[in-house]
């Protein structure tokens, strides 16, 4: 009871005083006068916004890069340390490992949910209408699933027993009963790095659906002439999607992929669920979340941290071109 | 589920509307294409197993589901040991050594999913409407930041709003961390960019004239906000109120960073509590996981259209 009572205060607490922030803004508004409330105005409905973006966003941006050079000792003191955080980063084997890791999962992760959502999406397209949409709902149902549960869902396939107790894992079932040999702990081997790839497989199954929803809207905008007409000119219809289809929807494929690789850079429920970075498994984000709980080092997760935004600075800067390009078109 | 940011695409002239397709285009010469169903129905199948793996081991009783795997369950039902107390035993908390239960963290969601879901729309809104209808200096710069940000991985202000959160509690004794408007705020603030960006995109494709008509009929901005624009916005509205209710209810990493495990913690956390027990027997994991599920998949199944449209409204434009 006392519990439902908090969750109503928290609600409506939160709701009541943003409107009162407005109320309050409207008041002022109403009695400014005309000439002062076109300068007002922009002030007014972009305040509020601005100020939790500068406070909650970009302040606490360089006040992590600032971190990013402070050494914290034990007690949890800080004393300037220069670069001694990325020094003791980029001299450990596991991080350069964790880099590596990062690398792979975003040449793969990207990749292979594009190339899975553009199959299903061109295939099913070739469907009647309804089997179509039970097709696409099916691969996009996973989008709608948390990290957690997906590990929850993913551990249980990968799920190892020892040796001669039943294999309820699927993975390990279905390997045990074809190659006659012993289960495989998945989650420890490192061979190729089989432990990631079977990782990176969970962020694929999450997002591939996405990757299918948008190239499918894309490739239905391609015009049905162009494709007919290159049907007439006798082309067979790999040439029609590779030649046709194919460049009238690079646009949307790579705006896809780049979606899906941002996400990949910072990925960290999935990973910390199922592995906790353990037997080389570790990515940037949850090596930022041991960083700053297991270790209680903030300055050297903040150097984490600060990594990841070096790497997806590329990204922004192509972000806001694109949207120039875009934008000069409307 | 991860957060998606939306995805700018270049659009070389055609400006194609996405809003009234229908599913297949090429209806008209869909044939019944046997082979290519065969392999998409066996595709979508093997797309489905490990949920399904998880959902007939969460009605299990543990000494079956630790005797045989679920497939086994499937081909021999009468000997599947049938039982509902899984989802008693992960809703009570009885079994779990930390005595959380996943109804009381089911509401600790609640209360910070409804303000995290609402107050970003509000505010959002307001500072679309200027982005779109008004003129002021350096507009497209300030908007040209808001497009950065989109990018800019969270994590990044993490250690500073959890210090300066820390601050507060020192100085005041109000208790910040650890509490759901710790984490609501967090959301709100974080969710800005993107609620800005699809707002302001939906806003500008308003009719330009209804809303010069309202000005030279001498309404004030904030009427043709709320009488006019507001209601105009509503599809916008409502696609990015599902996304950021779905983004919030399976987000684990803020949550995490905020709440410190307790009586506070959320599902997402409730959640991995139970995985880390999964040796006591995966029945147990499967019936929490899909208490965590079942809300995203009701919103999912239940707003699919605007959920898609919201998707591909961004982008194809």
């Amino acid at each position: 009871m006392d519990q439902i009572v908090s969750v109503l205060a928290s609600v409506v607490g939160g709701l009541v005083i943003s409107f009162l922030i407005y109320l309050g803004l409207n008041f002022v508004i109403a009695k400014s006068g005309r000439r002062a409330s076109v300068k007002l105005l922009p002030i007014v409905f972009l305040g509020p916004v601005v100020l939790l973006l500068v406070v909650f966003l970009l302040v606490p941006v360089f006040i992590t890069v600032y971190q990013s050079f402070l050494k914290y000792d034990q007690y949890g003191l800080s004393t300037f340390g220069g670069l001694s955080n990325y020094i003791s980063l980029f001299t450990s084997g596991p991080f350069l490992q964790t880099l590596f890791n990062n690398l792979l999962w975003i040449i793969f992760v990207p990749a292979l949910t594009v190339i899975i959502g553009l199959a299903v999406a061109t295939l099913a397209d070739r469907l009647g209408p309804r089997r179509e949409k039970t097709f696409k709902t099916i691969l996009f149902v996973p989008f709608a699933i948390s990290g957690i549960a997906a590990a929850s869902i993913w551990s249980f396939v990968y799920y190892y027993s020892a040796p001669g107790t039943p294999q309820v894992g699927l993975l390990n079932s279905i390997w045990v009963s074809t190659t006659q040999s012993n289960p495989i702990p998945w989650f420890q081997d490192q061979f190729l790095r089989t432990n990631s790839f079977l990782l990176m497989a969970v962020v694929i199954w999450l997002n591939a659906g996405y990757a299918m929803v948008l190239l499918s809207a894309a490739i239905k905008a391609v015009p049905e002439e162009t494709i007919e007409a290159a049907r007439i000119d006798g082309a067979t219809e790999r040439q029609a999607f590779f030649r046709v289809i194919a460049p009238q929807i690079r646009t949307t494929i790579i705006a896809v992929g780049i979606t899906v690789l941002i996400t990949v850079m910072k990925v960290f429920d999935i990973v910390f669920a199922m592995t906790n970075g353990q037997f080389n498994t570790n990515v940037l984000g949850v090596e930022f979340f041991n960083q700053l709980f297991s270790f209680q080092n903030p300055g050297k997760a903040s150097a984490v941290v600060v990594i990841l935004l070096i790497a997806v600075i590329p990204i922004i800067a192509y972000q806001i071109k694109t949207y120039r390009e875009q934008e000069a078109l409307r | 589920m991860t957060e998606v940011v939306p995805t700018i695409v270049k659009t070389p002239g055609a400006r194609v509307d996405s809003r009234a397709q229908p599913l297949n285009m090429r209806g008209d010469r869909a044939k019944p294409r046997v082979l290519l169903t065969v392999i998409l129905g066996i595709f979508s199948v093997l797309w489905l197993v490990p949920a399904l793996g998880l959902l007939v081991t969460s009605f299990r009783d543990t000494t079956a589901a630790k005797a045989t795997g679920w497939w086994v369950a499937l081909i021999d039902p009468a000997r599947a040991g049938w039982t509902s107390q899984n989802y008693s035993d992960a809703l009570s908390g009885s079994t779990s050594g930390t005595g959380q239960s996943l109804s009381s963290e089911f509401l600790n969601s609640i209360s910070v999913v409804l303000p995290a879901t609402i107050l970003p729309i509000m505010f959002s809104a307001f500072a679309a409407y200027a982005f779109t209808f008004l003129e002021f200096r350096f507009k497209e710069a300030y908007f040209a930041v808001i497009v950065g940000l989109l990018v800019v991985p969270v994590q990044i202000a993490f250690v500073p709003v959890l210090q300066t959160f820390q601050a507060i509690t020192k100085a005041t004794g109000i208790p910040i961390v650890g509490t759901a408007p710790a984490v609501w705020i967090v959301h709100s603030a974080f969710a800005l960019p993107l609620c800005i960006f699809i707002l302001r995109n939906y806003m500008s494709t308003l009719p330009n004239a209804l809303i010069e008509a309202a000005r030279v009929d001498g309404a004030s901005h904030f009427v043709i906000f709320w009488r006019l624009v507001v209601p105009m916005s509503i599809p916008a509205l409502a696609s990015f109120a599902i996304f950021q209710f779905l983004w919030t209810w399976n987000d684990f990493l803020v949550a995490s960073i905020f709440i410190p495990q307790g009586n506070n913690q959320v599902l997402q956390q409730g959640l991995l509590g139970l995985l880390g027990q999964y040796q006591q027997g995966w029945n147990l994991v499967a019936a929490g996981s899909f208490v965590v599920l079942i809300i995203p998949l009701i919103v999912f199944f239940a707003m699919q259209r605007f959920f898609v449209r919201g998707l591909t409204a961004g982008s194809v434009k």
